[in-house]
């Protein structure tokens, strides 16, 4: 007959308290914490006053942006805007090119939200069916007036780029991928050559290649578009890339897998189709989705091609001496900077919470 | 690797030789169509097939050279100069980006929560942007922005940095020079040979006597002594503002300068996940054990915490360095005269081979990458677990 002994009460830490553990537990901890603190106030303080408070935020020309010299010079991107995303798209005519956004989103926005139904069939239609209807609203053709491919430019034809990139790259990829692992020798050492030689030079003498090269294969009298041979370079280069992917989605599938399609008498294309593919492919969709920021990322190099994408038109800009101040190349690029950040930062949160939401699901 | 089991033997069957015929044959069939066609569009323009243009003489001055190289050397040259500037930036950037990377992936996980959480915003702001864009920043917006050669920035009156480039002292060796880089050989194979002996000493007896400090001594001694013999013959070439612009020393240009910086800023965000998810991979009885065996957290951290990381991180550290090499390429967007820029780019629009020009510059970077990877290869075989 004791008093009953309550357990000691779990202090939570105060300020004070957690600082003193997770900032200053040792000397060195204390250096560091001084040192972090020296650089967020060396770049984040100047980087504040630079882009907010000392920045020109109106007006015309360069003139409105020549009295902040330490500042942005944010009406260069107000003005720019149009070209920004539309490139020399014709003013009448870029509501086409607000039709396919819509429909990119849409269908992206529903691939990716968890709880709508369809996955499978919307994807399809955003593979085989949405590159049909941008091409005619793009292009013209079907009662809608041409827009030649020279006046393409900015955010519009960067995500071109990148989305022909990825639906081309996609099923190209998984075919090298299963050849790659054929039993079929030719098969294997031709799709191991393709992969290795694109995955072996940088993507730029590739679009050198395409630009250079292509011309000179095609049979007399037929020319081939400039965008059309950056396009197939992007995605040749990429779908090397995307056939590694989807090799390490193949290994990953068990070899009982394997065993129990072939027990069920199911060929080789039927069991690649309706049992390995379909577990391959959900084992390595995060890595897939890593893919796709690369290919994000690498649309920036047909701007030393020659085409206005994004970095092409903010370069021009840049160039031009209408906007000749000291600040706008520097506020070009952070826009540029901060446009791609929270696409590729966005897509690389999706790919970290599928990868959980796959682990979970193994779990069970 | 699991190869589906029930497809074993298929190579054998008649339909299957006949499939991959038929493949082989559509492939050549393409291959061909396109040479035919390729070499019908040169007659047309005129131009010249085959590899004879290395030959001639180039005719175009190039900024930065490794090797003697003037307006009549030969185009054979312009694609060796190319590859060493090249090389130049892969190198630079490879160590740069490792050490960089290193620290920032430690840090990651450090104790300290705000220096964990400066160095992951710097992982996810610096991948999460493309290099071109990063390049382009580095070069046109902060070294154009530095300023000119009268107002540079100086370091200790000795370095200098403006919009021209970094102006560095330049050391000059004098008589005996020879003697000091020969010490230092033989300093270092006496120094491996003694790490070699201890090394065997400790496996053989478990006994660990001292390395660190004969190794050192072995390797510093000798060359110090023979700098002292031959009255230190080395002497610096200051660089110094004469009129507009500065005299001796050697610069950097500013292109190199932007080039190294973005590549391996921008790698070592790569390199640092790399390094962080290999250091979290080391299962945590790892470090219980060792702690059970009474290692201290140095100890620990290089005798069973970093081997075990090591074998995680090699195999794609390796492929951040191939990623780096090829990237170098984005050099020809602001014209450092690496092989892309000088011999893909100048020398193509010269002679207009482009087939042969872009086939010489795609073998050369895969010469590098199979090399490279080759290397890495054998280093991660060495330190691979051997299982009995």
């Amino acid at each position: 007959m004791g008093a009953i002994r309550k357990p000691p009460r779990r202090q939570l830490p105060g300020p004070v308290q957690w600082m003193r553990e997770n900032l200053f537990s040792s000397l060195f901890n204390s250096i560091l914490t001084v040192v972090a603190i020296v650089l967020i106030y060396q770049t984040v303080v100047p980087f504040v006053g630079w882009a907010i408070v000392n920045a020109a935020w109106s007006g015309q020309g360069r003139e409105a942006c020549l009295p902040y010299a330490d500042g942005a010079c944010w009406p260069f991107i107000i003005e720019r805007s149009g070209q920004i995303v539309y490139g020399f798209y014709e003013q009448a005519e870029r509501w086409r090119v607000d039709v396919v956004f819509m429909l990119l989103g849409i269908g992206l926005a529903w691939l990716m939200m968890p709880r709508l139904p369809a996955k499978g069939a919307v994807g399809v239609v955003m593979l085989t069916v949405f590159p049909v209807a941008a091409f005619v609203l793009l292009v013209g053709g079907m009662g809608l007036p041409p827009v030649p491919v020279e006046r393409w430019g900015g955010l519009m034809i960067t995500l071109v780029v990148a989305v022909t990139g990825i639906v081309a790259s996609l099923p190209l990829g998984i075919l090298l991928a299963l050849g790659r692992r054929s039993e079929l020798p030719v098969v294997r050492g031709l799709s191991i050559a393709f992969i290795e030689l694109w995955r072996g030079v940088p993507l730029i003498t590739v679009l050198f290649m395409a630009a250079n090269m292509l011309p000179l294969f095609m049979p007399d009298g037929m020319t081939i578009n400039k965008l059309l041979s950056a396009l197939i370079a992007v995605a040749l280069f990429s779908s090397a890339y995307m056939a590694e992917v989807v090799r390490g989605g193949l290994q990953a599938v068990g070899k009982g897998q394997y065993e129990a399609a072939a027990a069920l008498g199911l060929g080789y294309w039927r069991s690649m189709l309706f049992v390995i593919l379909p577990q391959a492919l959900r084992l390595c969709l995060p890595n897939i989705v890593g893919n796709f920021i690369g290919l994000m990322k690498d649309t920036s190099l047909v701007s030393i091609i020659g085409f206005l994408d994004l970095l092409g038109i903010i370069q021009s800009g840049n160039a031009d001496a209408d906007w000749a101040t000291p600040n706008t190349a520097m506020t070009g690029y952070v826009f540029l900077g901060a446009v791609f950040w929270v696409i590729c930062y966005s897509m690389s949160r999706y790919a970290r919470a599928l990868e959980t939401k796959l682990q979970g699901g193994d779990a069970r | 690797m699991a190869r589906p089991p029930a497809h074993r033997g298929r190579g054998a069957r008649p339909r299957d030789v006949l499939y991959q015929a038929l493949l082989l044959g559509a492939v050549a069939a393409v291959i061909a169509g396109m040479a035919w066609n390729a070499s019908h569009a040169l007659e047309r323009q005129n131009i010249a097939s085959g590899f004879g243009f290395l030959d001639n003489t180039a005719g175009f001055d190039i900024v930065q050279t490794l090797v003697a190289y003037d307006e009549t050397a030969t185009y054979g040259r312009v694609l060796l100069v190319g590859i060493l500037n090249t090389l130049l930036v892969a190198v630079t950037g490879v160590v740069v980006a490792t050490v960089l990377g290193l620290v920032i992936g430690i840090g990651q996980l450090s104790s300290n929560w705000l220096f964990a959480r400066l160095c992951r915003a710097y992982v996810e702001i610096l991948r999460n942007i493309p290099l071109l864009l990063q390049l382009f920043f580095w070069y046109f917006a902060v070294l154009r922005a530095l300023p000119g050669p009268r107002e540079s920035w100086s370091f200790l009156g000795s370095a200098f940095l403006n919009n021209r480039g970094l102006y560095l002292p330049k050391p000059l060796t004098g008589p005996g020079f020879e003697m000091v880089v020969l010490a230092l050989g033989v300093g270092l194979i006496a120094a491996a040979i003694l790490a070699h002996v201890r090394r065997r000493q400790r496996e053989e007896t478990g006994r660990a006597g001292p390395v660190l400090l004969p190794v050192l001594g072995l390797s510093l001694l000798p060359p110090l002594v023979a700098l002292a013999l031959a009255q230190f013959p080395v002497s610096f070439s200051w660089p110094a503002l004469a009129g507009f612009d500065f005299e001796g020393g050697f610069t950097v240009l500013p292109e190199l300068i932007a080039l190294v910086v973005a590549l391996s800023t921008y790698t070592a965000s790569y390199i640092a996940e790399i390094v962080r998810a290999g250091i979290q991979g080391v299962p945590k009885g790892q470090i219980e054990a060792s702690q059970a065996l009474g290692l201290k957290r140095g100890e620990a951290l290089r005798l069973v915490i970093i081997p075990q990381a090591l074998r995680q991180i090699i195999p794609p550290l390796t492929s951040q360095y191939l990623n780096l090499t090829k990237n170098s390429s984005l050099a020809v967007a602001i014209a450092y005269p690496d092989l892309v820029s000088v011999f893909a780019g100048t020398t193509l629009n010269q002679t207009g081979q482009a087939i042969e020009i872009i086939a010489i510059t795609m073998a050369v970077y895969l010469t590098f990458s199979l090399l490279t990877s080759a290397a890495m290869n054998a280093y991660n075989r060495r330190i691979a677990l051997t299982e009995r």
